[in-house]
């Protein structure tokens, strides 16, 4: 085996070994985020929340799940999305289903 | 042991710019002979050795390689004769940059599956019998012309062909490497290989070694002296 | 076995020196296709540990929430209404909300306000998000000034600051007194902002929610499975911005390959004919080339990937906070949970990898398949 192809060898080797660490790093985090989890969904028990703290932008981008169809467009009818996060956070799947029985 | 049987090559056919490089060709290399096939530059000698070499397949005609026809024979096969039975040398050496003189020799051989470490004892006997002990390794583009064209006939044997074909081999090199080129081919047909050697220079066909000359002219073989 | 192996490590060989006779070129390469691979790696990676962060917490939602809308617009709903909805059979207990954006003039950054209704904090005092406390630079024991709708300002002193653990949740979130609330909104005492409804049997939450629907027609209802598919649907890639990037990023990749498909140097189409010419067979020929595409998009996949996961979960996204944040001046702070979808990274793998090996595999077949001879005439 030639110098190249043994440096490309331990190369390619300690990239799959980093990537094991990687995914043992992702178990190990992922067993001890256990507690701020149940920590977590405890607060959006007793606070009654509805959605996920994910830009303060507009209230349509703050609560997703509870954002209407005329929300976005309030001021006006051609009130386009000017909200750069509004663009990222679309409308919920279940406002795309219009004439719903709950609507 | 290598014979054309009417063999012609057509470039381009049936294009505007079609061009006939080889005429319907019959002849035969003896074997275990020194055989120079001489004539100016575009008289279609490159194209004799190519099709000699299995290297291209004629337009038209046959071509016979230690009694087998290899005229219809699948790429693969046709790869493998020429693996095995020829080593090529060419004008412009064609080694491969970047790689040292000892790569460059076993290049031939990677593709067998042999292990890499007797390939190298190989082209270390090679390179002893050439006197290029020192240059193994050496990057190609460091060495001097005479020693890349050592190098490129290394790598023509380091399949341990039947048949050494050169192509102008003398086409870079000075007299006085010229000479000692042709004593070496001499040696490799003493040692029992054939070799076929395409040239127009004097020093080449000239050579006491050498055994037969076919005249070739305009893709025609003209007549043969010797 | 052995000579198969032996044939792969000297055809390796020789690849390894062909890409680092042309280190430039392909170090530039290399590096251009780990990035590619480390943006959708890195969208990939960030959409699945919210998504399932949001799954995860989000199971703890109300089940149901009752809205009003007016002309089209949410509305705060009568209290009134409670009644209505507690006499339907399997509602358990129906509860009026409390909360409302508040935009602070100070930062220029919008909280959000809510009543809750255990552990109400005594008025004239909040409990804030960790966001809040960051944006206001304001820690226990500090007082915070809300403006109220009749002009007046309110000086709320501040005891908690919820943790920074659930900030994903709760970062803009004052909790208030329902006292404080309504001089600060200066909302009528009839009113809520809306309703949540909990039912005996989470089977009977459509037939609930249906009934609810004929008895206050001006009513909107969510439910928790729409709540929890909402964070389900946006982060996916298929959706939105996110599958604009990914197409980005695709496009990206069809022209590096399509680069390297569309034809070879002519010292590469030399080199083939060197190599048939010394007896390499096609299949040599193509083995070689595969390994160079493979040596590239191997190496550009794993860097791609490692890199992408500690700027996910070291740097909390870091690159793509701009867009999440938009003009917002809160910004949540959050550490993203590494949940990996070894789904996602394969399918990443199939993407990356094997169509640049079949990119480098195009352009020599043509030049491998052609007889050796060229070489002999010397390529033009």
């Amino acid at each position: 085996m030639t110098r190249r192809t043994r440096f490309f060898g331990l190369f390619m080797l300690s990239l799959l070994a980093l990537f094991g660490l990687m995914a043992a790093h992702a178990a190990l985090s992922v067993r001890g985020a256990g507690p701020a989890l149940r920590e977590e969904a405890l607060l959006v028990r007793r606070l009654e929340l509805t959605d996920l703290c994910l830009s303060t932008e507009a209230n349509y981008t703050r609560h997703l799940s509870l954002a209407d169809f005329h929300t976005a467009f309030q001021d006006h009818p051609l009130a386009l999305e000017h909200f750069p996060s509004g663009a990222l956070l679309g409308p919920s799947p279940h406002l795309r289903r219009s004439h719903g029985q709950l609507d | 042991m290598i014979a054309l049987d009417r063999a012609r090559k057509v470039f381009n056919q049936g294009k505007p710019n079609e061009f006939v490089a080889l005429h319907e060709t019959s002849l035969e290399i003896e074997a275990d002979r020194l055989t120079v096939i001489r004539g100016p530059s575009g008289s279609g000698k490159t194209t004799l050795l190519s099709l000699i070499g299995c290297m291209a397949r004629p337009t038209s005609g046959r071509i016979h390689v230690l009694g087998r026809e290899i005229t219809s024979l699948p790429e693969r096969f046709l790869t493998e004769i020429r693996r095995k039975t020829f080593g090529f040398i060419f004008q412009q050496f064609n080694l491969i940059p970047g790689l040292t003189a000892l790569e460059n020799v076993i290049l031939p051989a990677y593709p067998t599956g042999e292990k890499r470490s007797s390939l190298e004892n190989r082209a270390a006997g090679l390179f002893e019998l050439f006197d290029l002990k020192s240059k193994t390794r050496s990057r190609v583009e460091w060495l001097s012309g005479g020693e890349a064209q050592r190098v490129t006939i290394a790598r023509a044997l380091i399949n341990d062909p039947a048949v050494v074909i050169a192509d102008e081999p003398t086409a870079h090199l000075d007299s006085k490497l010229s000479r000692e080129f042709m004593d070496t081919m001499g040696r490799l047909r003493d040692g029992g290989r054939t070799v076929l050697i395409a040239s127009h220079d004097p020093l080449v066909y000239e050579h006491p070694a050498v055994e037969r000359v076919f005249h070739i002219r305009d893709g025609r073989i003209d007549g043969d002296g010797r | 076995m052995a000579s198969w192996i032996e044939r792969q490590k000297n055809v390796l060989d020789f690849t390894l020196s062909s890409l680092l006779r042309r280190k430039g070129k392909n170090l530039a390469l290399l590096a251009v296709y780990t990035l590619l691979v480390f943006l959708m790696a890195s969208v990939m990676l960030a959409t699945s540990a919210i998504r399932k962060e949001a799954s995860i917490v989000l199971r703890e939602a109300p089940e149901m929430v009752v809205q009003r809308t007016v002309a089209g617009r949410q509305d705060p709903i009568p209290v009134a209404y409670l009644e209505k909805i507690r006499d339907i059979a399997g509602v358990v207990s129906s509860d009026s909300r409390l909360w409302g954006y508040y935009y602070d003039p100070v930062v220029g950054a919008n909280y959000t306000l809510l009543v809750p209704r255990e552990e109400e904090p005594a008025p004239g005092t909040v409990a804030i998000g960790a966001g809040v406390a960051r944006v206001r630079t304001a820690s226990a024991g500090d007082t915070l000034e809300f403006k109220t709708t009749s002009g007046d300002i309110r000086e709320l002193a501040v005891g908690d600051i919820l943790s920074t653990d659930s900030e994903l949740a709760a970062s803009d979130l004052v909790l208030v007194s329902a006292a404080d609330f309504k001089s600060i909104f200066g909302a009528a005492d009839g009113l809520a902002t809306d309703i949540v409804v909990r039912v005996a049997n989470p089977r009977e939450l459509q037939t609930i929610a249906l009934k609810i629907a004929e008895r206050l027609p001006d009513a909107r209802i969510i439910l928790r499975d729409e709540m929890l598919r909402t964070y389900d649907a946006v982060f996916s890639w298929r959706g939105g911005v996110l599958a604009l990037l990914l197409f980005g990023v695709v496009l990206a990749f069809v022209i590096v390959s399509w680069d390297k498909a569309s034809g070879l140097s002519q010292e590469e189409r030399r080199e083939i004919g060197v190599l048939k010419a010394v007896g390499w067979e096609t299949s040599d020929v193509i083995l070689m080339k595969f390994w160079e595409g493979a040596v590239v998009s191997l190496s550009a996949y794993f860097l791609g990937v490692l890199l992408a996961y500690i700027h996910v979960f070291f740097f909390s996204a870091r690159l793509f906070a701009p867009v999440l944040k938009g003009w917002a001046v809160l910004y949540p702070q959050f550490r993203l949970i590494p949940f990996i979808d070894a789904s996602q990274l394969t399918a990443l793998f199939f993407l990356t990898v094997v169509p640049y090996a079949v990119a480098t595999i195009v352009p020599s077949w043509r030049a491998s398949v052609t007889d050796p001879d060229a070489v002999m005439k010397g390529i033009r």
